[in-house]
Protein backbone atom coordinates (compact mmCIF):
# COMPACT_ATOMS: atom_id res chain seq x y z
CA UNK A 1 0.00 0.00 0.00
CA UNK A 2 1.03 3.41 -0.60
CA UNK A 3 0.36 6.38 1.04
CA UNK A 4 0.47 10.13 -0.34
CA UNK A 5 1.55 13.00 2.34
CA UNK A 6 1.20 16.18 1.40
CA UNK A 7 3.43 19.07 2.91
CA UNK A 8 1.44 21.82 3.32
CA UNK A 9 0.83 24.89 5.91
CA UNK A 10 -1.21 27.91 3.87
CA UNK A 11 1.49 30.62 4.81
CA UNK A 12 4.95 30.77 2.80
CA UNK A 13 8.21 30.54 3.98
CA UNK A 14 7.35 28.58 6.79
CA UNK A 15 9.58 25.53 5.97
CA UNK A 16 7.22 22.87 3.76
CA UNK A 17 10.09 22.24 0.97
CA UNK A 18 13.36 21.92 4.26
CA UNK A 19 10.75 19.70 5.32
CA UNK A 20 9.80 17.24 2.91
CA UNK A 21 13.02 17.26 1.15
CA UNK A 22 14.20 16.19 4.66
CA UNK A 23 10.94 13.78 5.40
CA UNK A 24 11.21 11.95 1.83
CA UNK A 25 14.82 11.94 2.37
CA UNK A 26 14.58 10.48 5.68
CA UNK A 27 11.68 7.91 4.87
CA UNK A 28 13.83 6.43 1.99
CA UNK A 29 17.31 6.21 4.30
CA UNK A 30 14.54 4.34 6.55
CA UNK A 31 14.72 1.58 3.47
CA UNK A 32 11.17 3.21 1.88
CA UNK A 33 10.88 3.95 -1.75
CA UNK A 34 10.09 7.69 -1.81
CA UNK A 35 8.74 9.66 -4.53
CA UNK A 36 8.75 13.77 -3.54
CA UNK A 37 6.85 15.78 -6.10
CA UNK A 38 7.27 20.09 -6.12
CA UNK A 39 3.90 21.41 -6.78
CA UNK A 40 4.92 24.87 -6.72
CA UNK A 41 4.65 25.07 -10.67
CA UNK A 42 6.24 28.43 -12.06
CA UNK A 43 8.62 28.88 -8.69
CA UNK A 44 10.16 25.38 -8.38
CA UNK A 45 12.84 24.78 -5.45
CA UNK A 46 12.57 21.93 -4.17
CA UNK A 47 15.53 20.31 -7.05
CA UNK A 48 17.74 23.23 -5.54
CA UNK A 49 17.13 22.01 -2.14
CA UNK A 50 17.52 18.94 -3.10
CA UNK A 51 20.83 19.47 -4.87
CA UNK A 52 19.66 18.05 -8.19
CA UNK A 53 19.00 21.32 -10.25
CA UNK A 54 21.46 20.40 -12.93
CA UNK A 55 19.50 17.39 -13.31
CA UNK A 56 16.21 18.99 -14.24
CA UNK A 57 15.04 17.73 -17.73
CA UNK A 58 11.51 17.02 -17.77
CA UNK A 59 9.25 17.83 -15.41
CA UNK A 60 5.84 17.19 -13.31
CA UNK A 61 3.96 19.15 -16.43
CA UNK A 62 5.83 17.04 -19.14
CA UNK A 63 4.73 13.87 -17.60
CA UNK A 64 1.33 15.47 -17.28
CA UNK A 65 0.96 16.72 -21.00
CA UNK A 66 2.60 13.38 -22.10
CA UNK A 67 5.40 15.11 -23.36
CA UNK A 68 8.02 12.50 -21.21
CA UNK A 69 7.20 9.36 -19.52
CA UNK A 70 7.36 9.42 -15.83
CA UNK A 71 10.75 7.44 -15.62
CA UNK A 72 12.29 10.38 -17.89
CA UNK A 73 11.38 12.99 -15.06
CA UNK A 74 12.07 11.56 -12.11
CA UNK A 75 15.42 12.24 -10.95
CA UNK A 76 17.27 9.32 -8.68
CA UNK A 77 19.06 10.62 -5.84
CA UNK A 78 22.34 10.09 -5.48
CA UNK A 79 23.13 9.94 -2.04
CA UNK A 80 20.15 7.91 -0.52
CA UNK A 81 18.90 4.74 -2.56
CA UNK A 82 15.30 4.34 -2.97
CA UNK A 83 14.73 8.56 -3.26
CA UNK A 84 13.38 10.24 -6.38
CA UNK A 85 12.34 13.61 -7.31
CA UNK A 86 10.18 15.36 -9.92
CA UNK A 87 10.46 18.84 -10.39
CA UNK A 88 8.10 21.36 -10.74
CA UNK A 89 7.27 22.97 -14.18
CA UNK A 90 8.20 26.35 -14.52
CA UNK A 91 5.69 27.69 -16.87
CA UNK A 92 3.32 29.99 -15.70
CA UNK A 93 0.30 28.74 -16.96
CA UNK A 94 -1.63 28.36 -13.50
CA UNK A 95 -3.60 25.39 -15.47
CA UNK A 96 -1.31 23.26 -16.12
CA UNK A 97 -1.99 21.00 -13.26
CA UNK A 98 -5.42 19.65 -13.35
CA UNK A 99 -6.95 16.61 -11.38
CA UNK A 100 -6.78 14.20 -13.75
CA UNK A 101 -3.26 14.49 -14.52
CA UNK A 102 -1.88 14.34 -11.01
CA UNK A 103 -4.16 11.60 -10.09
CA UNK A 104 -2.86 9.20 -12.96
CA UNK A 105 0.85 10.64 -12.09
CA UNK A 106 -0.02 9.33 -8.68
CA UNK A 107 -0.94 6.09 -9.69
CA UNK A 108 2.02 5.54 -11.97
CA UNK A 109 3.93 6.07 -8.89
CA UNK A 110 1.86 4.07 -6.77
CA UNK A 111 1.95 1.07 -9.59
CA UNK A 112 5.80 1.83 -9.53
CA UNK A 113 6.18 0.27 -6.24
CA UNK A 114 6.35 3.67 -4.29
CA UNK A 115 5.89 3.38 -0.52
CA UNK A 116 5.43 6.99 -0.09
CA UNK A 117 4.24 9.82 -1.81
CA UNK A 118 5.69 13.06 -0.68
CA UNK A 119 3.27 16.19 -2.15
CA UNK A 120 5.30 19.39 -1.74
CA UNK A 121 2.42 22.11 -1.56
CA UNK A 122 3.25 25.71 -2.50
CA UNK A 123 1.94 28.30 -0.25
CA UNK A 124 -1.29 30.52 -0.28
CA UNK A 125 -5.01 28.52 -0.66
CA UNK A 126 -5.24 28.49 -4.60
CA UNK A 127 -4.71 25.92 -7.62
CA UNK A 128 -1.11 24.36 -6.66
CA UNK A 129 -1.90 24.43 -3.21
CA UNK A 130 -5.91 22.53 -3.90
CA UNK A 131 -3.98 20.15 -6.33
CA UNK A 132 -1.08 18.85 -3.72
CA UNK A 133 -3.38 18.36 -1.10
CA UNK A 134 -6.47 16.53 -2.83
CA UNK A 135 -5.13 13.09 -2.86
CA UNK A 136 -3.42 12.87 -0.13
CA UNK A 137 -3.92 10.17 3.38
CA UNK A 138 -1.99 12.15 5.31
CA UNK A 139 -0.88 15.87 5.87
CA UNK A 140 1.78 17.48 7.87
CA UNK A 141 0.94 21.05 8.73
CA UNK A 142 4.13 23.09 9.07
CA UNK A 143 3.68 25.67 11.56
CA UNK A 144 6.08 28.33 13.43
CA UNK A 145 5.27 29.58 16.43
CA UNK A 146 3.91 32.74 14.95
CA UNK A 147 0.52 34.22 14.49
CA UNK A 148 -0.29 34.49 11.11
CA UNK A 149 1.18 31.02 10.20
CA UNK A 150 -0.62 29.48 13.30
CA UNK A 151 -3.97 31.03 11.42
CA UNK A 152 -3.17 29.84 7.92
CA UNK A 153 -2.58 26.74 9.16
CA UNK A 154 -6.05 26.61 10.64
CA UNK A 155 -7.55 28.03 6.77
CA UNK A 156 -5.90 24.96 5.81
CA UNK A 157 -6.47 22.19 7.91
CA UNK A 158 -10.12 23.59 7.08
CA UNK A 159 -9.89 22.84 3.74
CA UNK A 160 -8.24 19.57 4.11
CA UNK A 161 -11.37 18.42 6.44
CA UNK A 162 -14.02 19.88 3.26
CA UNK A 163 -12.68 19.91 -0.03
CA UNK A 164 -9.67 17.16 -0.33
CA UNK A 165 -10.80 13.65 -2.19
CA UNK A 166 -11.25 12.15 1.40
CA UNK A 167 -13.25 14.57 2.82
CA UNK A 168 -15.40 14.24 -0.36
CA UNK A 169 -15.57 10.34 0.30
CA UNK A 170 -16.35 10.59 3.88
CA UNK A 171 -12.96 9.61 4.94
CA UNK A 172 -10.39 12.22 6.94
CA UNK A 173 -7.23 12.64 5.93
CA UNK A 174 -4.80 11.89 9.15
CA UNK A 175 -3.22 15.21 10.38
CA UNK A 176 0.06 15.81 11.53
CA UNK A 177 1.51 19.23 12.84
CA UNK A 178 5.13 20.05 12.44
CA UNK A 179 6.53 23.10 14.46
CA UNK A 180 9.45 24.52 12.64
CA UNK A 181 12.03 27.21 13.65
CA UNK A 182 11.41 27.01 17.34
CA UNK A 183 13.35 29.02 19.61
CA UNK A 184 13.35 27.08 23.56
CA UNK A 185 14.88 30.30 25.12
CA UNK A 186 12.45 32.64 23.54
CA UNK A 187 9.08 30.50 24.85
CA UNK A 188 10.64 30.20 28.11
CA UNK A 189 11.17 33.96 27.61
CA UNK A 190 7.75 34.89 27.32
CA UNK A 191 8.50 35.99 23.59
CA UNK A 192 7.44 32.90 21.62
CA UNK A 193 3.93 31.07 21.50
CA UNK A 194 4.91 27.61 22.73
CA UNK A 195 3.87 24.02 20.82
CA UNK A 196 1.33 23.59 24.12
CA UNK A 197 -0.06 26.87 23.03
CA UNK A 198 -0.11 25.83 19.27
CA UNK A 199 -1.18 22.11 19.62
CA UNK A 200 -4.03 23.86 21.84
CA UNK A 201 -4.96 26.18 19.53
CA UNK A 202 -5.29 23.72 16.28
CA UNK A 203 -6.04 20.65 18.09
CA UNK A 204 -3.98 19.11 15.75
CA UNK A 205 -1.48 16.16 16.92
CA UNK A 206 2.24 16.86 17.03
CA UNK A 207 4.23 14.82 15.08
CA UNK A 208 7.74 17.05 15.30
CA UNK A 209 9.18 20.18 16.62
CA UNK A 210 12.06 21.47 14.43
CA UNK A 211 14.54 23.95 16.93
CA UNK A 212 15.93 27.16 15.13
CA UNK A 213 18.97 26.47 13.74
CA UNK A 214 21.82 28.03 11.66
CA UNK A 215 22.58 24.83 10.01
CA UNK A 216 19.06 24.51 7.87
CA UNK A 217 20.52 27.44 6.12
CA UNK A 218 23.84 25.78 5.10
CA UNK A 219 22.34 22.84 4.20
CA UNK A 220 20.41 24.64 1.45
CA UNK A 221 23.34 26.45 0.87
CA UNK A 222 24.89 23.39 -0.28
CA UNK A 223 21.23 21.55 -1.47
CA UNK A 224 21.93 18.49 1.15
CA UNK A 225 18.72 18.21 2.68
CA UNK A 226 19.07 18.62 6.84
CA UNK A 227 18.01 15.51 7.46
CA UNK A 228 21.49 14.27 6.18
CA UNK A 229 23.30 16.29 8.75
CA UNK A 230 23.33 13.92 11.82
CA UNK A 231 25.33 16.39 13.84
CA UNK A 232 23.09 18.99 13.56
CA UNK A 233 19.57 19.46 16.51
CA UNK A 234 17.49 20.22 13.22
CA UNK A 235 18.78 17.07 11.47
CA UNK A 236 18.60 15.13 14.85
CA UNK A 237 14.48 16.21 15.13
CA UNK A 238 13.94 15.72 11.47
CA UNK A 239 15.03 12.16 11.78
CA UNK A 240 12.63 11.61 15.12
CA UNK A 241 10.22 12.92 13.18
CA UNK A 242 10.34 10.10 10.49
CA UNK A 243 10.30 7.57 13.27
CA UNK A 244 7.30 8.43 15.02
CA UNK A 245 5.64 8.71 11.11
CA UNK A 246 6.44 5.24 10.94
CA UNK A 247 5.38 4.41 13.88
CA UNK A 248 8.26 4.67 16.58
CA UNK A 249 7.80 5.96 20.22
CA UNK A 250 10.71 8.56 20.47
CA UNK A 251 10.26 11.78 23.13
CA UNK A 252 10.87 15.31 21.79
CA UNK A 253 14.16 16.83 21.86
CA UNK A 254 15.56 19.89 22.19
CA UNK A 255 12.07 21.99 22.94
CA UNK A 256 13.68 22.82 26.66
CA UNK A 257 15.98 25.71 26.99
CA UNK A 258 19.42 23.96 27.27
CA UNK A 259 21.38 25.87 30.22
CA UNK A 260 19.32 27.54 33.05
CA UNK A 261 20.81 30.78 33.53
CA UNK A 262 21.33 30.83 37.66
CA UNK A 263 20.41 33.81 39.87
CA UNK A 264 24.20 34.78 39.87
CA UNK A 265 24.55 34.83 36.56
CA UNK A 266 21.42 37.21 35.86
CA UNK A 267 22.67 39.18 38.31
CA UNK A 268 26.46 39.56 36.95
CA UNK A 269 26.62 37.94 33.92
CA UNK B 1 23.31 41.80 32.06
CA UNK B 2 23.36 43.98 35.08
CA UNK B 3 20.99 44.61 38.22
CA UNK B 4 19.61 47.17 36.69
CA UNK B 5 18.15 44.82 33.72
CA UNK B 6 17.62 41.84 36.26
CA UNK B 7 14.48 44.09 37.34
CA UNK B 8 13.54 45.35 34.29
CA UNK B 9 13.22 41.79 32.48
CA UNK B 10 10.24 40.57 35.64
CA UNK B 11 8.67 43.58 34.31
CA UNK B 12 8.26 42.60 30.50
CA UNK B 13 5.04 41.66 28.99
CA UNK B 14 4.29 37.99 28.14
CA UNK B 15 3.54 38.64 24.42
CA UNK B 16 3.07 34.86 23.76
CA UNK B 17 0.35 34.77 25.98
CA UNK B 18 -1.50 37.99 24.30
CA UNK B 19 -0.81 35.72 21.11
CA UNK B 20 -2.46 32.69 22.23
CA UNK B 21 -5.13 34.81 23.20
CA UNK B 22 -5.44 36.65 20.32
CA UNK B 23 -5.25 33.57 17.85
CA UNK B 24 -8.39 31.99 20.09
CA UNK B 25 -10.29 34.60 19.77
CA UNK B 26 -9.89 34.95 16.07
CA UNK B 27 -10.10 31.32 14.77
CA UNK B 28 -12.99 30.66 17.03
CA UNK B 29 -15.15 33.59 15.10
CA UNK B 30 -13.59 32.27 11.88
CA UNK B 31 -14.24 28.92 12.43
CA UNK B 32 -18.00 30.32 13.39
CA UNK B 33 -18.25 32.60 10.50
CA UNK B 34 -17.90 29.20 8.22
CA UNK B 35 -20.62 27.09 9.65
CA UNK B 36 -22.86 29.71 9.39
CA UNK B 37 -21.82 30.36 5.37
CA UNK B 38 -24.18 28.84 2.91
CA UNK B 39 -23.18 26.73 0.32
CA UNK B 40 -22.35 28.08 -2.97
CA UNK B 41 -25.39 26.14 -5.23
CA UNK B 42 -27.98 27.71 -2.38
CA UNK B 43 -28.84 30.43 -4.75
CA UNK B 44 -29.67 28.20 -7.86
CA UNK B 45 -30.78 25.52 -6.09
CA UNK B 46 -33.57 28.28 -4.75
CA UNK B 47 -34.63 29.24 -8.89
CA UNK B 48 -34.57 25.84 -9.81
CA UNK B 49 -37.38 24.90 -7.41
CA UNK B 50 -39.13 27.97 -8.08
CA UNK B 51 -39.47 27.31 -11.55
CA UNK B 52 -40.85 23.50 -11.04
CA UNK B 53 -43.47 24.77 -8.17
CA UNK B 54 -44.25 27.09 -10.46
CA UNK B 55 -45.28 24.68 -13.21
CA UNK B 56 -48.44 23.90 -10.54
CA UNK B 57 -48.69 26.98 -8.56
CA UNK B 58 -47.68 30.61 -8.58
CA UNK B 59 -45.75 31.16 -5.90
CA UNK B 60 -43.78 34.34 -5.90
CA UNK B 61 -39.51 34.65 -4.98
CA UNK B 62 -40.17 35.51 -1.05
CA UNK B 63 -42.49 32.67 -0.45
CA UNK B 64 -39.73 30.14 -1.34
CA UNK B 65 -37.07 29.99 1.84
CA UNK B 66 -34.15 27.97 1.47
CA UNK B 67 -32.36 27.56 4.63
CA UNK B 68 -28.74 25.03 5.43
CA UNK B 69 -28.17 24.54 8.96
CA UNK B 70 -25.30 23.15 9.87
CA UNK B 71 -25.25 20.30 12.64
CA UNK B 72 -21.95 18.51 14.51
CA UNK B 73 -23.05 15.01 12.70
CA UNK B 74 -25.37 15.98 9.76
CA UNK B 75 -26.32 19.31 8.09
CA UNK B 76 -30.06 19.42 7.67
CA UNK B 77 -31.56 21.47 4.10
CA UNK B 78 -35.05 23.29 5.26
CA UNK B 79 -37.03 24.41 2.44
CA UNK B 80 -40.20 26.51 3.43
CA UNK B 81 -42.69 27.05 0.55
CA UNK B 82 -45.90 29.27 1.63
CA UNK B 83 -48.77 28.57 -1.16
CA UNK B 84 -51.16 31.08 -2.33
CA UNK B 85 -54.96 30.76 -0.44
CA UNK B 86 -56.77 28.96 -3.31
CA UNK B 87 -59.86 30.89 -3.99
CA UNK B 88 -62.14 28.20 -5.38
Amino acid sequence: MSKVIVVTSGKGGVGKTTSSAAFASGLAAKGHKTAVIDFDVGLRNLDLIMGVERRVVYDFVNVINGESTLKQALIKDKRVENLFILPASQTRDKEALNKEGVESVLNELKEEGFEYIVCDSPAGIEKGAFMALYFADEAIIVTNPEVSSVRDSDRILGILQSRSKAAEEGRTVKEHLLITRYSPDRVEGGDMLSMDDIIEILSVPLIGVIPESGTVLQASNSGNPVIMDKESKAGQAYMDMVCRFLGEDIPLRFVKSEEKKGFFKKLFG
Amino acid sequence: MGLLSFFKQKKKKNTANLAKERLQILIAHEHANKSRQAPDYLPKLKDEILQVIRKYVHVSEKDVNVNVEKGTDYDVLELNITLPDSKE
